[in-house]
């Protein structure tokens, strides 16, 4: 601690950080545009001024920017300073001559950092009369709008999407007053954080699109935390809702996973919501009709024993309560067998704790990373982006003898220059992460297996060497084993992405090798959905257990839990499955194949309309909140409607049912290794002073009028029972705890900016430690331990091509799909082969190839990757049009007859 | 008793004095054109609707009367697709012209809205907008306002200078 006094007054600070983020931390309103907690200090915009002292005589000073004062013992400084102000207010009215006067039609307008400071330097009238500059605007694709002519040149764009995402797109051109941050041309960003510049642009000059077509002001929406849905990382988002659409998804800071940052899936993939195709209505299928819902739905439960299929997009809560409706034993988890088993092994590895569980934020200060079969920038984009940080570990840590403070972004990057840490590839195809690799490996998925056992045998002498592998293959694991063994911070990265076991084997054996007494390495597994690792934890049998169930045990009635079952397995297959039941019952809130085989369909709560927890993929247990209260009294948690069949199922009436008791407490109860999961978020009777915490901000607007065309008496808002949130704008208007936080706002700062008041120190841990629990796998029992199999060497089918799924960020989640945006960036189907592989076929790229698969066919354009090896093509993973397809699959390809 | 009769003396004396009372509904009430009554939309010079859907007007009032939806035509010209005043809530208090950037809302001297039922008093869009100027004749917001909607190109505006030639070095 050292103690500086700004304006006479001491204060104890932490040494080692600018005296801008200081202030902040101290509760100071400091203005200040290019600085950014994630990203550092440049000095670019001259506007955090205070005015600096030599000793407490000085009576003088100098003006200094605060971003780029170190924090010294015995600091004299003034905030309030005449001067400093002056030079602060001046500053905006220069940065102010140029920008337009559109706030009304801007969309940054309510959440504007502009404005913010404007008004927190004073400066209300501009004086300035002459001319403004103009530029045009240019098209960015799908996801951000362009509006130039609001600039004021802070450069925190390209800061964050060229150095900090690595985007190649986005540049400054042009000179002196003329600069102008675009594209070279129009077109698509292609950065997979491209969205994040709607968040780090201090005013509207990239904003977000689609909002834009259904615009609402912050102010408007009624929010709520909530966690994404749309891979395994559960990066923390807050979802914005207006007139019973939701409009808009913002980052919500965890210090220990996303940050400031989430992927553009993750920001535009919400969209499936708003879906005018979605199921809305009960739907009895003919057969049943004449009876009501209630009755139809008692025939089933009284008739015989029923098969549940629990699904990894659905929260905690729904499995579990399908589990206790249908009895533990006929549970299944409605995922591939191979998946289940590959979850298995990651929890199995977890519960073993040879190895470190790295957290998202831990995997950025990684100072060697192997990355072992997966692709995180489409498997798990925020990894990929956390893992473009920690390449940057080890040169930021070489620099330490340079005295040169890490905020200092532009001479940090200036010193290491392209400077990078050893990061390793092994995928079959080039990925985007290869550009910053030491090396990288194309290779089968048994091959990156082999490689990775290797690595693991030079490591440590008593594992096994994998047979006949080639000697520049094992040099190269060689080299990597001793990078590793350098390291301080090692990180593995793997996953089941390529549903490989023993690529997760592999992983974990270089993980135990690397195990010291003082340290051990990190291993992040990158697993499917949302909640995979939540519904593995439950430890039920895999789809394919339940279709042998379905064959010998007479059941009569099937429930499938917001799945479909046409994403995991051959097409045949499901249907042979779906048609043994008399009544398969599909809780869903989108249609797909499942939902029309139902004979009873209930419409589900989606995110946003309902409850949850997930479990991510370092088993941290995360709680969702509603975001609003969906107008059809239909649309319901899928846990409320299972816990009431629960009841009827009990000889409940409807109007006997009971209240739900809360189902954490009993799933804890039941499983054990669930211990913990409680706390991941303040229960439903958690008040603040007696007061519940809005939803809605204090400026909330339109309350008599919104619903004033149904009926001029306004109804009574709807009551939340689940959580501590309130769907209206009373209640509670301090700080709330961190997991109930729905917006961040405070006073004059009503942008995103102002996050760092909710922070115990600007750019640390929320107040109250960020939200999550980790869960432990210590009381997961496993039938088989991890094996040490090292799979034989890739060979090439004379007949058939070995097919390795590839996941695309925008295509392969079944949900954000359904958002057009994510829809127009979806890849088309293809196929990916071998040059020679397709000069042996007689295709070229753009030829369309036939693939048989089982007794399936595909007709699909060829896509020429040489880095492939031969035998092996790569085919999207579960784009809507290539699901079906019972992975691992082999395919036969013939030229296509036109 | 004299109090008394000053008393009637002087009402006596009230006949002759000019009458405040009028014949309301025959004769009608004289009303500045500032007075604080019906709320309008009004349209720019060239007849579009000034209404740009910024919300302003809805977040500056105390009894959350006003709600609306922005929407854009093909142009990018933000419009309400709705714009609903529930009079029944509205105290005329006049924050939403006060708020309104565009001049779009504005108060209008007049109050006969009484209705028998109270949903009649709902307005939407079509009720609400005019075919005049209103107050402020002259103003068009957009031909102020720095991006193109279709209303003036890039650098055409009142106080503009020509987009920027990023590709050009000359000061």
């Amino acid at each position: 601690m050292v103690r500086i006094y700004i304006d006479q007054k001491p204060y104890d600070v932490k040494p080692g950080k600018n005296l801008l983020e200081t202030c902040l931390t101290l509760g100071l309103d400091l203005p200040y545009f290019c600085w950014h907690p994630a990203m550092g200090s440049v000095g670019a915009c001259r506007q955090c001024a205070v005015k600096l002292f030599k000793d407490e005589n000085d009576k003088t000073g100098r003006l200094a920017m605060a971003c780029m004062e170190g924090v010294r013992d015995n600091m004299y400084l003034s905030v309030n300073d005449t001067a400093a102000h002056d030079f602060r207010s001046q500053n905006i009215e220069w940065l102010m001559s140029n920008h337009p006067h559109d706030c009304a039609v801007c969309d940054e307008g309510g959440s504007c950092h502009l404005q913010d400071m404007t008004v927190m330097t004073g400066h209300a009238y501009r004086r300035f009369r002459y001319p403004k500059r103009t530029y045009q605007n240019q098209y960015l694709g799908p996801f951000l709008h362009h509006e130039m002519n609001r600039c004021i040149q802070c450069y925190r764009c390209v800061r964050f999407y060229k150095d900090y995402a690595g985007g190649k797109d986005l540049d400054v051109f042009a000179a002196h007053n003329h600069v102008y941050f675009g594209r070279e041309k129009d077109g698509v960003l292609e950065n997979e954080f491209s969205g994040n510049l709607a968040e780090v642009c201090p005013t509207g000059v990239f904003t977000d699109k689609t909002l834009r077509e259904h615009y609402t002001r912050k102010w408007d929406m009624t929010m709520a935390p909530s966690i994404c849905q749309h891979c395994s990382l559960g990066c923390n988002i807050i979802a914005g809702e207006r007139y019973g659409a939701l409009r808009q998804i913002t980052n919500r800071f965890n210090g220990e996973v996303n940050g400031y940052f989430i992927c553009d899936r993750g920001r535009y993939g919400y969209e499936f919501v708003n879906d005018p195709d979605r199921v809305r209505q009960p739907f009895v299928r003919a057969e049943n009709e004449g009876n009501n819902l209630f009755e139809s739905l008692n025939a089933i439960f009284t008739e015989g024993p029923m098969i549940g299929i629990g699904s990894p997009r659905a929260s905690l809560e729904a499995n579990f309560a399908l589990r206790r409706l249908v009895g533990e034993a006929n549970f299944y988890q409605g995922i591939p067998e191979d998946e289940a088993r590959l979850l298995d092994k990651v929890l199995a590895i977890r519960k073993n704790g040879n190895v470190y569980s790295p957290s998202l934020k831990e995997t950025e200060y990684a100072d060697v990373v192997l990355v072992l079969g997966e692709d995180p920038t489409n498997s798990a984009p925020r990894l990929a982006l956390a893992l473009r940080q920690a390449v940057r570990t080890k040169p930021l840590e070489d620099m330490a003898p340079s005295n040169i403070p890490l905020w200092h972004d532009a001479a940090v990057r200036e010193l290491i220059q392209d400077d990078k840490g050893a990061l390793f590839m092994a995928y079959p195809v080039h990925t985007k992460l290869d550009e910053l690799a030491s090396g990288t490996l194309h290779a089968a998925p048994e091959d990156i297996a082999r490689f990775g056992f290797a690595i693991a045998h030079y490591i440590d002498g008593n594992e096994a060497l994998p047979e006949s592998m080639e000697p520049q293959a094992l040099e190269s694991a060689r080299r990597m084993a001793d990078l590793l063994q350098k390291a301080k911070r090692p990180l593995i990265v793997s996953g089941t992405s390529l549903l490989n076991e023993a690529i997760i084997q592999a992983a974990y054996r270089i993980g135990r090798a690397l195990e010291k007494d003082d340290r051990k390495a990190g291993l992040c597994l990158v697993i499917p959905e949302c909640n995979s690792a939540g519904l593995a934890m439950m430890q039920a049998p895999s789809l394919r257990q339940a279709m042998k169930a379905a064959e010998t045990g007479g059941f009569t009635t099937a429930i499938i839990l917001e799945n479909d079952l046409y994403r995991r397995g051959e097409r045949s297959g499901v249907d042979r499955f779906l048609n043994a039941f008399k009544n398969i019952m599909v809780l869903d809130h989108i249609q797909n194949d499942t939902t029309s085989k139902a004979t009873i369909l209930l419409p589900a709560a989606t995110f946003a309309e309902g409850e949850g927890t997930l479990v991510n993929n370092e088993l941290r247990a995360q709680r969702f909140f509603q975001v609003f209260m969906p107008k059809n009294e239909h649309i319901r948690e899928s846990w409320r409607w299972l816990d009431e069949f629960r009841q009827f199922r009990e000889g409940t009436m409807p109007d006997e049912l009971r209240e739900l008791d809360n189902l954490l407490e009993e799933l804890v109860a039941s499983m054990p290794q669930f211990k913990g999961v409680e706390a991941a978020a303040p229960l439903s009777d958690f008040r603040i002073n007696g007061q519940r915490i809005p939803r809605e901000p204090h400026r909330f607007s339109g309350r008599t009028a919104m619903l004033a065309n149904v009926a001029v008496s306004e109804p009574k808002p709807p009551e939340d029972t689940d959580s501590p949130l309130s769907f209206t704008m009373e209640g509670y208007r301090g700080m709330p705890p961190a997991p109930l936080t729905p917006f961040y706002w405070s006073p004059g700062w009503n942008s995103g900016q102002s996050v760092h008041k909710y922070q115990s120190e600007a750019g640390g841990a929320l107040r109250g430690g960020d939200p999550g629990v980790r869960l432990s796998a210590e009381a997961l029992h496993f039938a088989n331990g991890l094996s040490t199999h090292i799979p034989p060497a890739f060979e090439r089918q004379e007949n058939e091509m070995t097919l390795v799924p590839l996941p695309h960020i925008f295509g392969s989640d079944e949900l954000s799909v359904h958002s057009p945006s994510v829809e127009s960036r979806s890849p088309r189907p293809y196929i990916a082969l071998n040059g020679l592989d397709a000069a042996r076929l007689q295709v070229a790229e753009g030829d369309v190839l036939q693939m048989q698969i089982g007794g399936q066919v595909y007709d699909l354009p060829v896509i020429r990757k040489d880095e492939i090896p031969q035998g092996l093509a790569g085919l999207p993973y579960n784009l809507p049009a290539l699901s079906g397809i019972a992975w691992p699959a082999k395919g036969v390809l013939t030229k296509a007859m036109l | 008793m004299f109090s008394l009769l000053r008393s009637i003396g002087l009402i006596f004396l009230h006949m002759f004095r000019k009458r405040e009372t009028i014949q309301y509904p025959e004769e009608k009430v004289v009303l500045h054109p500032r007075w604080r009554g019906r709320i309008v939309l009004t349209r720019d010079p060239d007849g579009g609707e000034r209404c740009v859907g910024c919300y302003l007007c809805a977040a500056a009032c105390p009894v959350d009367c006003i709600s609306l939806q922005a929407t854009e035509d093909e142009n990018g010209r933000r419009y309400p697709a709705f714009f609903r005043i529930n009079f029944s809530r509205c105290i005329f208090c006049g924050y939403c012209e006060e708020a309104c950037p565009t001049y779009a809302i504005q108060l209008t001297p007049d109050f006969e809205m009484g209705e028998y039922n109270r949903q009649n008093l709902v307005y939407e869009k079509e009720d609400l907008l005019i075919d005049s100027q209103g107050k402020y004749p002259g103003y068009n917001y957009y031909k102020v306002a720095g991006l193109a909607a279709g209303v003036k190109g890039k650098g055409e505006g009142a106080n503009e200078e020509p987009p920027v030639d990023i590709r050009s070095l000359i000061p």
